[in-house]
């Protein structure tokens, strides 16, 4: 099984151990993974702020770098929702239907591709788990409160995969940590304060970490932690289930 | 900054009372998941609600002028408004030629878009609302800041001060219910007074020319069986097409709305009284337009329950006025652009894109999705802000171009690491305002990757 690994830019550059982790994972699993060397970005911040047109150069560059591959895997739902979303390839629409439908968000991979049911790994934390709405509601990674519908949710099974760690939700469990993008920028007040209130509802809960399919999520939260001078520590969803068992 | 963020940033100001705010729209959203959860079909209820609704608007014609026909044969007279303009001349012609002058008026959104009370008073009528609310804010001069409860944004103090002041209270008495009959009693007198009653309209029915209006306090009927004539504003899309569809929508009106199962009173208003009048006006002031557009037109499906302003992380902490629109929150984010592009670009960026109001909406509105596409919109008319923009084309450059990305990643990390002060000016940073930077490493994955997997 060939699959692309697609790292988001700012994980990258400012997270590479959630892309080693990611890499590792799908390694152990059994994947043969390669990491396409000239890739960048899936166009998001254009795109979500309004300037999809300018996103064609960046459509094309993916294109290049992730045709042929039987499956892309990315630790970010946001990242992979948008490719799936609006991933355009002017005059070859098949290749971009193709390309669209054989990307996939790491745990959703790990769910549904691989069907793991089992994991060597080993976290002894107590792990708060923050939703993030793109993976979520986009991606359909998890039930949502607002629906009515059955309960289910991949990263959690996924997590209670894993020894020794102590899952808990926040008490408004699905809510938008106010990352948004541009937005955290743009709208820099009610996105801090949807961020500290998220933190608030952890911290009621005595969490050691907060995890998350989306690591974007978790440089906002973390950016208020360490602020804060909080001891609450963040970690990708990837970086635990590739934690090794003793 | 845009308007939206400034005056969410004002808003924020005083964050006990942003946490009151947020936390009793919250408990409303609660209310309606728990009342949703009780119908096993609530998920089906909203397709049908959605489907009828689709259904309707593609052929807003014929229902409307069924909806006239039905109406005009209950003896009902029918007036056809093009804008806001039209739709106030309208009301004022009919109070000219009856000689009202005591006017009372049970919610209606479509009035508060059109300016209708400002209109009026500058030809010397005082509207009274009567909804509690709308009493509220009224008498503070202010819009309403939300479309079901227009004085969410205002704690008991606040009313209490203010019905000291105009309605003669005891000064710091905040009892609920001794401010309740005050208004009461004030409002009372105001309904036995009145000549005219304007109301809103929830849905118009076209097969038999009824309006139903759905209200919790009984102000719609005071108002019409007080007042000898009845004026009731809608705007095109509050039509369905039969009675049998009107359960769907009032089963999940109030529920979306409040968490009621339904609203205390679901009026029709069919036909005149004896001896009275009841005039329908009928508005589209840009309706048609937003009909004609195709990633939009599904917003007029809205039967403006307000779950998506509940349900919205930014709308809880910004406020019903930070949007300066008579329908702020989401909804009011997609509907706005219609008819100002220009006045309301800010609008469609005031979010998350976190999907929460699609999920509620009741008629399964595709809102974060349309806030997507009108951002889209924004940008092409030439709305998005100078610096924005550049930094947007120079962003797009880089990422079209991997060596270049490359670099700019590998000097942006060295030029943090060397020169950490550089992000951290609060002034031209608003990330580090009230957020720490990341850390910048000095490999990236690529770099870890050619030097562990690719020997």
């Amino acid at each position: 099984m060939k699959v692309g690994l697609f790292i988001p830019c700012y994980i990258d550059q400012f997270y590479p151990q959630v892309a080693v982790a990611t890499l590792e994972l799908l390694e152990r699993l059994g994947c043969e993974v390669h990491y396409p060397l000239q890739q960048t970005c899936c166009g998001q911040p254009m795109a979500n702020s309004g300037f999809s047109h300018l996103s064609q150069g960046c459509d094309n560059n993916f294109f290049r770098n992730f045709e042929g591959y039987d499956y892309i895997v990315c630790p970010s739902g946001s990242c992979t929702l948008h490719v799936k979303e609006h991933f355009q390839q002017p005059g070859n629409e098949q290749a971009a239907v193709h390309l669209r439908n054989s990307v996939y968000e790491l745990t959703e991979f790990l769910t549904d591709v691989l069907q793991v049911t089992s994991l060597e790994a080993e976290y002894r934390h107590r792990v708060g788990l923050h939703v993030s709405c793109h993976g979520q509601r986009g991606l359909h990674l998890s039930s949502m409160t607002e629906t009515m519908t059955p309960a289910y949710s991949k990263p959690e099974r996924l997590l209670s995969l894993v020894d020794g760690l102590e899952l808990v939700y926040p008490d408004r469990p699905d809510e938008c940590c106010g990352f948004g993008g541009t937005f955290c920028v743009f709208e820099e007040a009610v996105s801090a304060k949807m961020g500290k209130d998220r933190i608030r509802e952890h911290e009621e809960k005595d969490v050691e970490v907060i995890t998350a399919v989306d690591m974007s999520c978790l440089m906002h939260l973390e950016g208020i932690l360490k602020r804060n001078g909080s001891k609450v520590q963040v970690k990708h969803i990837a970086e635990i289930l590739n934690s090794p068992s003793s | 900054m845009s308007l939206h963020a400034e005056l969410a940033e004002q808003f924020n100001a005083d964050e006990d009372r942003t946490n009151w705010h947020d936390q009793t729209l919250w408990w409303v959203r609660q209310k309606r998941d728990l009342s949703a959860r009780q119908l096993p079909e609530w998920e089906q209820l909203r397709q049908l609600a959605s489907d009828i609704k689709a259904h309707t608007l593609s052929n807003l014609d014929q229902y409307l002028e069924q909806f006239e026909r039905q109406a005009n044969a209950n003896g009902v007279t029918v007036h056809w408004a093009a804008t806001a303009e039209e739709h106030n001349a309208v009301v004022l012609e009919l109070l000219q030629k009856n000689q009202l002058q005591h006017i009372v008026k049970s919610k209606s959104m479509l009035t508060e878009e059109c300016h209708l009370n400002p209109f009026l008073k500058k030809h010397g009528y005082e509207v009274v609302d009567t909804d509690l609310g709308e009493r509220i804010v009224q008498l503070r001069n202010e819009p309403p800041s939300h479309i079901v409860l227009p004085a969410i944004h205002l704690k008991k103090a606040d009313v209490s001060e203010t019905f000291h002041q105009h309605l003669h209270t005891e000064a710091g008495n905040e009892d609920p219910q001794y401010l309740t009959h005050a208004a009461r009693l004030d409002l009372r007198k105001k309904f036995i007074e009145a000549d005219c009653a304007i109301t809103g309209v929830n849905f118009a029915i076209a097969e038999n020319g009824a309006v139903v209006v759905c209200t919790n306090e009984g102000n719609a009927d005071m108002g019409v069986h007080s007042a000898r004539l009845h004026i009731a504003c809608m705007g095109i899309e509050k039509i369905i097409p039969r009675m049998a569809d009107l359960g769907v929508f009032t089963r999940l009106l109030a529920r979306s709305a409040t968490g009621q199962s339904i609203t205390t009173y679901t009026s029709h208003f069919q036909k005149a009284g004896p001896g009275k009048e009841m005039h329908i006006v009928i508005v589209d002031n840009g309706r048609s337009r937003q009909l004609g557009r195709a990633d939009f037109r599904n917003s007029l499906k809205c039967i403006r329950c307000a779950a998506c302003f509940n349900t919205c992380p930014v709308y809880r902490r910004s406020g019903g006025h930070s949007y300066h629109t008579a329908v702020a929150g989401p909804i009011g984010s997609i509907l706005n652009p219609n008819n100002d592009l220009k006045a309301n670009a800010d609008l469609p960026f005031a979010s998350t894109l976190c999907g929460s109001c699609s999920n509620v909406c009741p008629v399964k509105i595709n809102i974060h999705e349309q806030l997507w596409k009108w951002r889209q919109v924004v940008v092409k008319e030439g709305y998005a802000e100078p610096a924005k923009k550049a930094g947007m084309s120079a962003m797009a450059k880089l990422f079209a171009h991997p060596a270049l990305f490359r670099l700019a990643g590998s000097a942006g990390r060295r030029m943090m690491r060397w020169f950490p002060a550089l992000a951290k000016q609060k002034k031209f940073n608003p990330w580090y305002k009230q957020r720490e930077m990341p850390e910048p490493p000095a490999d990236s994955f690529r770099d870890w990757y050619l030097q562990n997997r690719k020997k």
